[in-house]
């Protein structure tokens, strides 16, 4: 496998002033992001709301400026490309590569659009191509995804939140990208549908040989979909590990806790209450020192208070840990009482 | 295949039924509310009327006639008996005859119910142009007997027939509405447009200058700003920098309701989209986001209507707007003015009834545009 984009120490950050007076402050929503993603898997980046994955996924197709670091591409055909460096019209050659789900089907559609003209907008920007071609690419594209020709005529309120969801990834394919970045892309969906959806994203991705980066706050589906996980706390990468050995034995108490709050569908198994993580997330612009996870941890010690750990590899493995003590502390997976796999088979 | 099946979409009338538009969707909602719909049935009447001013008006407007001197209104009759006690159908006016008041030996019609005068349809007429372009000889109505009082809604001080005037009225009040309404949108959508799409220090610097003059009364400006303007002026110059006055305060409105439409699609998804499409800023806006809040537009559009005929009524009626040759409602108003000539000639006051319907009826349609505009409404 060969890496088909890096993200290299990746900031954001913004200022935002709190009154006429106040003094100017600065909400870390991203901090020295590193990963990559080798072309071909899954990547799913997890974790609560506002732990800034909506902005990795906008700062690395550059829907947002980033503040540091780079994000660098690498096509198939050689010649890296720093993405960050470029500009409107540098960029746009590069955008028919990499594509975007989005998590709203009802808002992410224009409703004043025919459908037909929504997945066709791409191919007419990056003047693909035209006239029958077009338009037999446009339906052909649309049929894939299981939008009959006749419906094309539409306008998006004649589709129900899963067809919508479908052009909507109708719109991504049809420049014939190489990643694509889902971001939440199922979690406004029916679960019936999502399911759905999910199969659907399989199926395109081994017809199309695709890369996705899938960000979601679901780990069912995550468990499902992807073949490594990056979890997120509050800006930071905390583990970035294969999907298997994270759900089998995480390492960083957070991911402990994500894995934990699954829910059980079977009640003979459910064992009293889940233990909850203590206390809110904590304001970005107000973030502990040393391990931003260590307000909330429940195996914090003096040294978490102070030193910050580092993205490290665990014991030599694919599974890599920003926690002290990864090596030492027994997590709890979520295979071992709950398997959740095949869930959505 | 695929081109096919939109051939046959193209050409099969049945599929239409499942392609409904934006603005058939809004259209349907909009006849739901029959107040709008009257409206702007009234809406439409009047703006037929002030197009076609110069056919439908019977007379010249500034025609005089000394012996008519606040005749009052004749009204049309459509049924009259005849000696035999038998009905005749057909209009008729009738005449005056003139009456000494035996105190103040001053002079007044009466309605005379011995003549009576046949009104007709289509009579041929001194020849004129429609509109200033299309040369015609046919009125609406008139009377062909030569010499006979034709005064509907009665005439004014100088004998001037009230209806005529009252509809070359209406082409410049109503026309100076939408003149000034278009002006401002102008503005309105290219400052806002602006300031809602790039946001920024220019938002900010463009807010505050709208707060400024939304901060400042509205009539001592225009009173000010129409008083400045030089005496020599044409009628139409006059006509146009009125509209400039007026469409001063006019495009702040807009400005806001534009900025704020950009500002709330800028953060849809289906911009981002766009933007992530690699479209251009230009093609962003034209094609993604005006056509989603145009209807908002002709609706907040539509409400600044009435606000713009009642402004310049009022600075006509004050006497600082159009001056005396040009005909408006607020012109014919100033006839109004003073209290003796309301007691002996009441029907002076007939513009004003025009004003107050077709600001409603404009308010009502308005209403009903912006209710089936917003997506979101039952």
């Amino acid at each position: 496998m060969s890496t088909l984009l890096s993200v290299e120490n990746l900031s954001k950050h913004y200022t935002v002033k709190s009154g006429l007076f106040a003094p100017m402050r600065q909400l870390d929503a991203l901090t020295d992001i590193n990963l990559t993603v080798e072309a071909g898997e899954t990547l799913a980046i997890v974790g609560e709301s506002g732990c800034g994955k909506t902005t990795l996924g906008r700062c690395i197709i550059n829907a947002q400026p980033s503040s540091g670091g780079r994000v660098v591409y690498h096509p198939k055909a050689g010649g890296d490309v720093e993405l960050t460096a470029l500009n409107k019209r540098q960029i746009k050659p590069w955008r028919q590569d990499i594509r975007m789900i989005f998590q709203d089907p009802m808002s992410s559609l224009n409703p004043n659009m025919r459908v037909f003209d929504i997945v066709a907008e791409p191919l007419r920007i990056h003047k693909v191509c035209k006239g029958r071609e077009l338009e037999d690419r446009v339906v052909s594209t649309l049929a894939k995804v299981g939008i009959p020709a006749d419906a094309v005529g539409r306008y998006p309120h004649a589709f129900s939140g899963g067809q919508r969801q479908r052009i909507g990834i109708a719109r991504a394919l049809v420049l014939d990208p190489k990643l694509v970045i889902a971001d939440e892309a199922v979690s406004a969906l029916d679960v019936s549908i999502q399911a759905q959806v999910l199969n659907l994203l399989e199926d395109l991705k081994a017809e199309f040989g695709l890369t996705y980066i899938f960000i979601s706050h679901d780990l069912g589906v995550v468990n499902y979909i992807a073949d490594r996980v990056v979890v997120m706390y509050l800006g930071h990468v905390v583990e970035n590990a294969p999907t298997e050995m994270l759900f089998e034995r995480p390492r960083h108490p957070y991911a402990e806790v994500l894995l934990e709050a699954l829910p059980i569908a079977d009640p003979t198994r459910r064992k009293g209450r889940k233990t909850e993580v203590r206390g809110e997330i904590p304001y970005l612009g107000n973030r502990p020192v040393g391990c931003p996870f260590h307000t909330r941890c429940k195996y914090a010690q003096d040294r978490c208070r102070t030193e910050k750990p580092a993205l490290r590899p665990i014991n030599g493995t694919a599974q890599e840990a920003a926690c002290h003590f990864a090596e030492t502390l027994e997590l709890k997976g979520a295979y071992e009482d709950a398997p959740v796999t095949g869930t959505y088979a | 295949m695929a081109l096919d099946t939109l051939d046959q979409m193209a050409t099969r009338p049945k599929a239409r039924a499942v392609r409904e538009s934006q603005l058939g969707l809004m259209w349907r909602r909009f006849k739901r509310h029959k107040l709008a719909l009257v409206s702007l049935w009234i809406v439409t009447g009047f703006y037929l009327v002030a197009l076609l001013a110069e056919f439908i008006a019977p007379l010249d407007p500034s025609a005089y006639n000394p012996r008519y001197t606040y005749a009052p209104p004749q009204g049309i009759h459509f049924v009259s008996t005849d000696a035999d006690g038998r009905w005749n159908f057909g209009p008729y006016v009738y005449g005056y005859k003139t009456e000494i008041d035996p105190v103040a030996l001053r002079r007044t019609f009466v309605i005379d119910e011995e003549t009576k005068i046949p009104v007709q349809l289509f009579v041929e007429s001194k020849p004129y142009m429609l509109a200033g372009v299309i040369p015609m000889s046919v009125k609406l109505f008139g009377v062909t007997e030569p010499r006979a009082p034709l005064y509907v809604l009665g005439a004014d001080r100088l004998g001037r027939d009230l209806l005529s005037r009252l509809i070359h009225g209406t082409r410049i009040s109503l026309s100076i509405g939408l003149a000034g309404v278009t002006l401002s949108l102008f503005f309105g959508i290219i400052i806002g447009g602006f300031s809602g799409y790039y946001g920024g220090w220019f938002d900010s610097a463009v807010m505050r200058v709208i707060e400024f003059i939304r901060s400042m009364p509205t009539i001592p400006l225009w009173l000010g700003l129409a008083a400045a303007m030089p005496k020599d002026w044409s009628a139409l110059q006059t006509y146009f920098a009125i509209t400039l006055i007026l469409s001063l305060i006019g495009w702040t409105e807009l400005a806001r309701v534009v900025r704020g439409r950009f500002l709330s699609l800028r953060t849809e998804d289906f911009v981002t989209a766009a933007q992530l499409d690699g479209a251009s800023d230009w093609r962003i806006i034209t094609r993604h986001m005006v056509p989603s809040f145009m209807s908002h537009i002709i609706a907040a559009a539509t409400l600044a209507v009435p606000g713009m005929i009642l402004a310049e009524t009022a600075l006509s009626f004050l006497g600082l707007g159009l001056q005396a040759p040009i005909v408006s409602w607020g012109t014919l108003l100033q006839d109004a003015q003073n209290i003796r000539t309301l007691a002996t000639a009441p029907w002076l006051l007939v513009p004003g009834i025009c004003v107050v319907i077709v600001i409603l009826s404009l308010n009502f349609f308005g209403d009903g545009l912006r209710d089936a505009a917003d997506p979101h409404g039952r």
